[in-house]
């Protein structure tokens, strides 16, 4: 494996370099120089410059340049926030102290950020396939395990919102996992099967609904079956007991564009002498 | 549990099971508020009776006045600082939602009603937990835009399906199924994962049930800091190591076979980036990844 790294491009460097207008001239020359010596080619050329241009207008038509595209959304947050509310950036330079640790799905339309307005500063963020929270696994799951711990140990949130939404891919794969367990991908299906006791209880309980009527259940089932995970972490537990810290789920509707919220209530019963 | 719907201000509380433990709610319209007048009136009862037996015990012992009044306003100064205190998270859940309705999804029907169709976002986002740094905000992504994984540090780790399916499912899903083109890594400053990462001592014990063990991810970047600029003071090494580790993560990308040969076909391309909130700026990288052709000899 030979990788190289290319570090280059400071967003603030002119990107576009003048075009090489003698290279194309050059090439036209060299184009006209073959046909005049070597006659009857003309027709052949006319159609493949023709493809030619068509090709590249079509590139040019679809024209998405990704790096154009991070550094006009880096200058707009530059002008249009950072330097815009220097108060909160300058507070934001100095630390962090975040009121929610939020769980939400990598799908792209579904970014707390837009869909409950987070602002810089406001919630700390795990994104994942399908917003599951594992259980307490130092071995399978480190990287989940190590956001809670951060969040409560040393951000001390108040708050675990673990959002669920509508359409959601990864709750559409573990609904189609057949029952002999078989699995078709390398890790989809192995990591949204934390899920699984979720699933389980839609099936047994919803078995006579349609399949995507099912999903809709699921979707709201795994946040509750993320939610009891959560108490998996005994730092969790302690902070929740100690009521420094509340859990909820909540389900984010892109199709009727409404989001329902609850509240994981956790009491130990006092013990009794006997 | 209590279910709460922020939507046309319905409030559903159904009864619920879970966990062995039972919730109790009732249905209301926010518009009437019952419930909450109920709530209201009878704090204001609970109120006036504890007010009552305070004044029947100072008419029975009036020498205890001074002593009452002294409390009355220290418990006063107390209760008006922890009201301007006070946060409300569901509060901020339900204005935040109500906020985004009306100001985007209500504004943008196109939009939205494309995206309830389906995705196709043409990154697919690796940027850290950290709450200063969501992409949507510092490169203003637009929902639909970007498939995005925040974990601690940004990391990618390399392909493991024992220990890391979900890094793994995120990258199969976003490459195979919704083919983004551009997978972008972020790292950024005074990032606390990075800073765990360059305190672990030389021999390796780790004081932490899960942080240090995630971001060990990264410790050959911490070895090529540490054996190129051990000259620097530790911040100096962590902003290095913040973009080294990012080019750990670019590597780790490429142990994933559906990554490799994406890129190879140039459908797919790997780019490093590095958020500076102290100074704001955003630094970006590409990887370029060839393989040499093969020769038979």
């Amino acid at each position: 494996m030979s990788g190289k790294l290319r570090k280059c491009m400071m967003l603030c460097c002119p990107a576009k370099g003048e075009m090489p207008n003698e290279i194309y001239e050059e090439a036209i020359a060299g184009l006209n120089k073959l046909l005049s010596e070597k006659g009857g080619l003309e027709v052949a050329a006319a159609e493949k410059i023709k493809q030619l241009t068509a090709e590249l207008g079509g590139a040019a038509g679809k024209g998405f340049d990704p790096i154009e595209r991070i550094r006009t959304g880096f200058e707009i947050f530059k002008k249009e926030k950072y330097e815009k509310d220097s108060d909160l950036y300058e507070k934001l330079k100095t630390g962090q102290s975040p009121k929610f640790l939020v769980f939400a799905c990598s799908d792209s339309r579904v970014c707390p950020s837009h869909i409950l307005n987070f602002q810089p500063g406001e919630a700390f963020m795990v994104r994942n396939i399908a917003n599951m929270v594992p259980p307490y696994d130092p071995s399978k799951y480190s990287g989940v395990g190590a956001a809670i711990e951060y969040a409560v140990l040393h951000l001390k949130v108040e708050n675990i919102l673990v959002i669920g939404h509508s359409c959601c891919g990864g709750i559409k794969g573990l609904m189609s996992i057949p029952d002999d367990g078989a699995t078709q991908s390398d890790f989809i299906e192995d990591w949204v099967k934390i899920g699984k006791a979720a699933k389980a209880k839609v099936q047994a309980e919803r078995g006579d609904l349609d399949f995507n009527a099912q999903c809709a259940h699921l979707e709201k089932e795994a946040v509750n079956i993320s939610l009891g995970n959560l108490l998996t972490y005994q730092f969790v537990r302690q902070a929740v007991v100690n009521k420094t810290l509340s859990l909820k789920g909540g389900h984010y509707d892109f199709v009727k564009g409404s989001f329902e919220l609850w509240n994981l209530d956790y009491n130990l019963s006092p013990s009794s002498m006997v | 549990m209590r279910r709460v719907i922020i939507v046309d201000y319905l409030f559903v509380l159904p009864v619920k099971q879970l966990s062995g433990s039972f919730f109790v709610g009732t249905q209301y319209h926010k518009s009437k508020l019952p419930a909450k007048q109920q709530d209201r009136r009878m704090a204001k009862d609970m109120y006036e009776e504890a007010i009552a037996g305070l004044k029947k015990l100072l008419s029975a012992k009036g020498e205890l006045e001074a002593v009452a009044v002294t409390k009355i306003r220290q418990l006063t100064a107390e209760l008006e600082e922890s009201s301007g205190k006070v946060f409300d998270p569901v509060e901020r859940i339900r204005t935040g939602f109500d906020h985004f309705k009306k100001e985007k999804y209500e504004k943008n029907p196109a939009l939205y009603e494309k995206l309830a169709k389906g995705q196709s976002p043409k990154f697919l986002v690796f940027a850290c937990s950290d709450s200063r740094v969501c992409p949507s905000h510092i490169l203003n992504f637009q929902p639909g835009e970007a498939f995005i994984v925040r974990n601690i540090a940004n990391m990618v780790p390399p392909y493991d399906q024992k220990k890391y399916s979900g890094g793994g499912a995120a990258i199969e899903y976003a490459v195979l199924y919704l083919k983004v083109e551009n997978i972008v890594v972020i790292g950024h400053s005074c990032c606390g994962g990075i800073k765990g990462l360059m305190s672990i001592p030389d021999d390796g014990t780790t004081q932490s049930d899960f942080i240090e063990e995630w971001v060990n991810i990264c410790k050959t970047a911490k070895a090529k800091v540490k054996a190129e600029c051990n000259n620097l003071d530790f911040t100096e090494q962590c902003t290095l190591l913040e973009k080294e580790a990012v080019n750990v993560s670019l590597g780790n990308l490429l142990t994933y076979p559906f990554v490799r040969e994406a890129v190879g076909k140039k459908t797919l391309s790997l780019k490093g980036g590095h958020y500076d909130f102290l100074k704001g700026s955003f630094e970006l990288w590409n990887l370029d990844f060839s393989l040499s052709p093969s020769l038979s000899a």
